[in-house]
């Protein structure tokens, strides 16, 4: 049996199959649909013309344009660097001391700092340099273990502290768990304390612990207790602790000391950013002249 | 059941021969599998190496598998892309030869917390000891799960050298003598000493104890001693070179 060739209700050819009586149209794709998928393909071409698109033996194919997201990536940050050039560059040709005389310069590197700060100091010092009691010491107060002028604060940031890098601010102190008795440990504990406790001022020199810390401890945390500098030796005469305030933690921190470290900066941030932070820190409350 | 008397023109031709139809999908698949699998042959090729990349130490590779086992990677991705808010906040962009030694790598997609891509020298160890135990001790809005159970998972020295073995099955190159002094320098790198021949196979490794319990070898001084190097072996150049002036 012939299959009719066209279809005679619309006109169209069928495919020539004929299954129980039914035929199937031909009907042709609309015309606006193959425009279209034909300019898809030449755009799909266009675009692997220009644009990086496919593995080659060499490599790959880099596209006419030249156009990689790293180019861009290079162009994006020389631009940003552009847009503050005129503050970037008068940061470093400033002399650190003089950045803050400088009313618009110190704007611009407190807002620049405040940011960094919070990437990149606030996990340990708290947001607002609050610091952590037991961990991590305030910035935002006068009590300074290493030094509060915006250079000290500079060379803090640059190399950390017990950090590893060869400039690093370092220094230990002993254990003194294995060179003094129990008993000893416990007296000079007694005695820090008493160090901050205006009430004993009289008595203090009397307790049994003050000659064990005049032997031991005076060298790095001065005779009063008013802290050695050149140490990050901590003030033990007010009221302000690192590692916390009572007889149990000043005990602790003799017996096994816990050293605090800070990691350097030099390799991680730029030396803009790192003026800008040192001026974000001296601002805080207890930068000193 | 009707039969068409012409003979068979166009795709009829196709559609009327099992065989040729056979021959032709399969010629057709073939192209889109070409495009697939040739450039897993280039890999070598592709991966521009980067001077200061070296395998993972014992103890890293350890702490590696604990990243994996706790799904840090849901959270977390390992991978900086090159847009100027990244490189920004976090360092250079990830380079593929900084991956090289990582099987499986651990990329991630999506970013809860940061990207830990360059974490490594960016804390203390302390930091990382407190904050692994109750991160809102350090970090007070953290949405981040306690991990304090790492302090007390015992590490087993002995046991890795047969791990770096099958590490070796699937791509990473242990030398024998990597495999076979695993032990030793598992314990040389959590306790400093002795270090010198762990230091000469996995240069710039960081030494010491990680978790703050100098008797004990656990997780967590593993996990750490792996965040302690994220990104901190490769030695790239600024940011600003120009793609072309790149190794
Ligand atoms: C891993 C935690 C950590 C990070 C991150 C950190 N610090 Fe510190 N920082 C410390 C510790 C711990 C100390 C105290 C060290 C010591 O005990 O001597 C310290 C001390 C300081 C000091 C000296 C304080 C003094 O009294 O002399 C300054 C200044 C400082 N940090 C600024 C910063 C800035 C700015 C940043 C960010 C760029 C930062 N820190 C990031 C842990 C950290
Ligand atoms: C070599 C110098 C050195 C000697 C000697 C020394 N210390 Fe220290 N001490 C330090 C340093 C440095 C710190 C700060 C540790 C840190 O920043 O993490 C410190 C911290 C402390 C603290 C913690 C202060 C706080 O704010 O929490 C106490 C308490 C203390 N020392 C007591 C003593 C006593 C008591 C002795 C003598 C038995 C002594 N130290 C001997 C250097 C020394
Ligand atoms: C539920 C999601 C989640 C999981 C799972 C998770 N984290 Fe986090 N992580 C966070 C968030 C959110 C932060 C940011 C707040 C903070 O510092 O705690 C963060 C921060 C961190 C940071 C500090 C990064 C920086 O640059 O400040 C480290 C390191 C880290 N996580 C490690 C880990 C490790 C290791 C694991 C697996 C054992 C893990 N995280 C699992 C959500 C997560």
């Amino acid at each position: 049996m012939a299959v009719p060739e066209h279809d005679p209700l619309t006109g169209y050819k069928t495919t020539g199959h004929e299954w129980d009586g039914i035929t199937e149209l031909t009907t042709p794709i609309p015309s606006w649909w193959v425009t279209v998928f034909l300019a898809s393909c030449f755009v799909a071409v266009l675009y692997m013309w220009l644009f990086p698109s496919f593995a080659t033996t060499g490599g790959y194919y880099r596209g006419s344009l030249g156009w990689s997201s790293r180019g861009d990536l290079v162009d994006d940050v020389a631009a940003g660097r552009a847009a503050q050039a005129t503050w970037r560059s008068a940061l470093v040709a400033t002399p650190i001391e003089a950045i803050e005389a400088n009313e618009d310069l110190r704007r611009f590197a407190t807002t620049g700092g405040r940011a960094a700060f919070g990437q990149n100091c606030a996990p340990c010092h708290g947001v607002g340099a609050g610091g952590q009691i037991g961990q991590f010491p305030a910035l935002v107060d006068d009590d300074w273990l290493w030094g509060g002028t915006i250079a000290d604060i500079y060379q803090t940031i640059r190399f950390g502290i017990r950090s590893g890098h060869e400039e690093a601010r370092d220094s230990a102190m002993p254990a003194f768990g294995e060179l003094i008795s129990a008993q000893e440990i416990d007296a000079v504990a007694r005695f820090v304390l008493a160090l901050s406790d205006p009430t004993t001022l009289a008595s203090r020199q009397q307790m049994p612990g003050a000659p064990i810390y005049a032997t031991n401890c005076a060298a790095c945390h001065g005779a009063a207790g008013e802290g050695g500098r050149d140490f990050g030796a901590p003030r033990l005469n007010d009221a302000i602790w690192l590692y916390g305030g009572t007889l149990e933690d000043v005990r602790k921190q003799i017996v096994v000391p816990r050293m605090g470290m800070m990691p350097a900066f030099t390799t991680r941030l730029d030396d803009e950013t790192i003026r800008m932070l040192s001026v974000y820190v001296h601002t805080l409350g207890g930068g000193e002249r | 059941m009707a039969s068409n008397q012409t003979e068979p023109k166009g795709h009829a031709i196709i559609e009327r021969s099992t065989t040729l139809l056979f021959v032709l999908t399969l010629f057709v698949i073939l192209i889109g599998g070409l495009v697939e699998i040739v450039p897993l042959f280039k890999v070598q090729e592709t991966v521009r190496p980067v001077p200061g990349m070296r395998r993972y130490t014992p103890l890293e590779q350890i702490g590696r598998n604990v990243y994996t086992r706790e799904g840090c990677y849901t959270c977390h991705s390992q991978q900086i892309r090159p847009f100027r808010d990244e490189v920004e906040r976090y360092g250079h962009y990830s380079v593929a030869a900084e991956s090289m030694y990582d099987h499986p790598f651990l990329w991630g997609s999506k970013r809860t917390g940061p990207d830990l891509a360059r974490v490594g020298a960016k804390y203390s160890n302390a930091w990382h000891v407190a904050h692994m135990i109750d991160p809102r001790s350090v970090v007070p809005v953290s949405i981040m799960p306690a991990y304090a159970f790492l302090m007390n998972k015992p590490v087993d020295p002995e046991q890795f050298g047969a791990h770096m073995e099958a590490l070796r099955k699937v791509g990473v190159p242990y030398t024998q003598e990597m495999v076979d002094r695993a032990a030793d320098d598992i314990r040389a790198q959590a306790s400093g000493e002795d270090a010198d021949a762990m230091l000469e196979r996995y240069p710039k490794a960081k030494l010491g104890d990680f978790d703050g319990q100098p008797d004990r070898l656990t997780e967590m001084d593993a996990l750490i001693a792996y965040l302690q190097v994220l990104g901190t072996l490769a030695e790239l150049p600024p940011i600003d070179t120009k793609v072309e002036a790149r190794p």
